[in-house]
């Protein structure tokens, strides 16, 4: 799925579907994504928007995937340490992990079981988990979602500090646009079921570093721009 | 706790007053079974036959537990495996435990083989019911996750399906023993020369009341005891990342 790694750590992610579908519970076939392609710059961090677009997007070539989901999906029975250290493959096994512990506020939570973990405090697990693995790719499936907005905004602080960290490419997966705009170099914005992309657009740099004005000009022209999009799309 | 230490002594009470009303051979009261049971404590006896007994229960428990959970995971996995199997465990269920009983030292002979094995085909298919259910209600969404970040077999195993099979573990075990034990006195009973089962068969032809309730009353502690010092400690460990009321 991906090209040869390019020079760096990181490496571009290249991702087609041609079609996918299921059955649903009454026998009829519903087709969730047709025709879907997109490649991302290695080290580049992309955001995608669309409702239905979360778990079609998970299987990865080659290349190592660090997945944060949209629950958390930790073991109850595992300690906050061992829910991160498990996911970890056999030649990374004893890597040094305090530093990211640190990082994301968890240093004093190690021990303790998922059960006893604020909503926060169990996502942060998962993003650790997504980080520990060493991951070539990071896929984060709505990570902010039913988090109070001040919890969220220093979660996408972090977050972005350790892709830039990391040299990780990087597919966000939400619902919220402004959060796309300030986190991202690149926006996907995609057409409900059966997913395709209706326009794809590349920011301006900084990433991340976008103040409030900015980020909602570009939000607004890209309301616009989607909006034009989608009547040329269903003209089509 | 302590209504329950009293709910005891209510019921050796009532029976120390019947026996004593009736005076009769066949109701001995809780003194004279007291004596029997230590009279055979101190010959040898006792220990000898219950210990016997214990290993036949340990060792068709173990054998039925783990061809239990294997099967039952499998036919939880697959509906296909579970198609063909289910009409085999059906049969099974519902096969009195005598007439295995009486198949297995029919085909095999009246050896410790056929006795262990008969006890564990008893016990088996109730494992596999359990543990097919527990099977079904494995996480998918815990699955993916392992699949993502590419678990290995051995890792999934341990730290995924086990501790979300435990409860049905838990449950199969504590049903299982008491079914197992109980099935093992019938086994001994028609074709083992030792064992609770045989004395208490011998007794029985001699109308020996005090043997037959000083034996029973022995195994049954030596059950309570088992249950309370080896399963309820493993149960509560599993559950520990349970979260508790403060």
């Amino acid at each position: 799925m991906n090209d040869a790694q390019t020079a760096g750590d990181a490496a571009p992610l290249e991702l087609r579907i041609a079609a996918k579908s299921f059955l649903s519970a009454d026998g009829a076939r519903v087709d969730v994504v047709r025709d879907l392609q997109l490649r991302l710059e290695a080290g580049s961090f992309a955001a995608g928007l669309d409702p239905d677009f979360r778990g079609q997007l998970r299987t990865p070539g080659s290349g190592r995937l660090g997945i944060v989901f949209q629950e958390p999906r930790l073991l109850p029975w595992r300690t906050v340490e061992d829910n991160v250290r498990l996911a970890l493959p056999a030649d990374h096994a004893n890597v040094e992990l305090g530093d990211l512990f640190e990082i994301l506020g968890l240093g004093s939570h190690l021990t303790r079981y998922p059960a006893e973990l604020s909503l926060g405090l169990a996502r942060r697990t998962a993003i650790a988990r997504a980080f520990a693995v060493g991951p070539d790719f990071l896929l984060l499936d709505e990570p902010f979602v039913s988090l109070d907005e001040a919890i969220a905004n220093r979660l996408r602080e972090e977050l972005l500090a350790l892709t830039a960290r990391a040299k990780v490419t990087t597919l966000l997966v939400t619902h919220d646009l402004t959060e796309a705009v300030e986190m991202a170099d690149r926006l996907f914005f995609l057409s409900d079921r059966p997913t395709h992309i209706i326009l794809e657009k590349a920011l301006p740099p900084p990433r991340g570093g976008r103040s409030s004005d900015v980020v909602a000009s570009i939000s607004d022209e890209m309301r616009a721009l989607v909006a034009q999009a989608a009547i040329a799309h269903a003209k089509r | 706790m302590l209504q329950r230490t009293y709910s005891l002594i209510a019921l050796i009470a009532i029976w120390a007053v019947v026996a004593a009303l009736l005076q009769s051979r066949l109701l001995p009261g809780p003194l004279t079974i007291g004596a029997a049971i230590l009279t055979d404590t101190r010959t040898g006896e006792l220990p000898f036959q219950m210990a016997c007994t214990l290993g036949r229960v340990a060792a068709s428990f173990v054998i039925a537990m783990i061809l239990g959970t294997i099967a039952g995971y499998a036919m939880g996995r697959s509906k296909t495996f579970d198609r063909y199997a289910d009409p085999w465990l059906v049969v099974l269920l519902n096969m009195p435990a005598l007439v295995i009983i009486l198949f297995a030292y029919i085909w095999i002979g009246l050896d410790e083989t056929a006795a262990i094995l008969a006890v564990a085909v008893n016990k088996l298919p109730n494992v596999v019911v359990v543990m097919r259910e527990g099977a079904r209600a494995l996480d998918p969404e815990l699955d993916e996750m392992a699949k993502a970040y590419q678990f290995a077999r051995f890792s999934r195993i341990r730290n995924l399906v086990l501790p979300q099979l435990a409860p049905y573990l838990a449950a199969s075990s504590r049903s299982g023993l008491s079914i197992v034990w109980k099935i093992v006195l019938v086994v001994e009973l028609i074709g083992r020369p030792n064992g609770v089962g045989f004395v208490l068969g011998s007794a029985f032809s001699l109308f020996d009341m005090a043997k037959i309730l000083s034996y029973a009353i022995c195994f049954i502690v030596l059950m309570l005891v088992i249950e309370s010092l080896v399963v309820q400690p493993l149960e509560r460990r599993a559950n520990r990342w349970r979260r508790r009321p403060a």
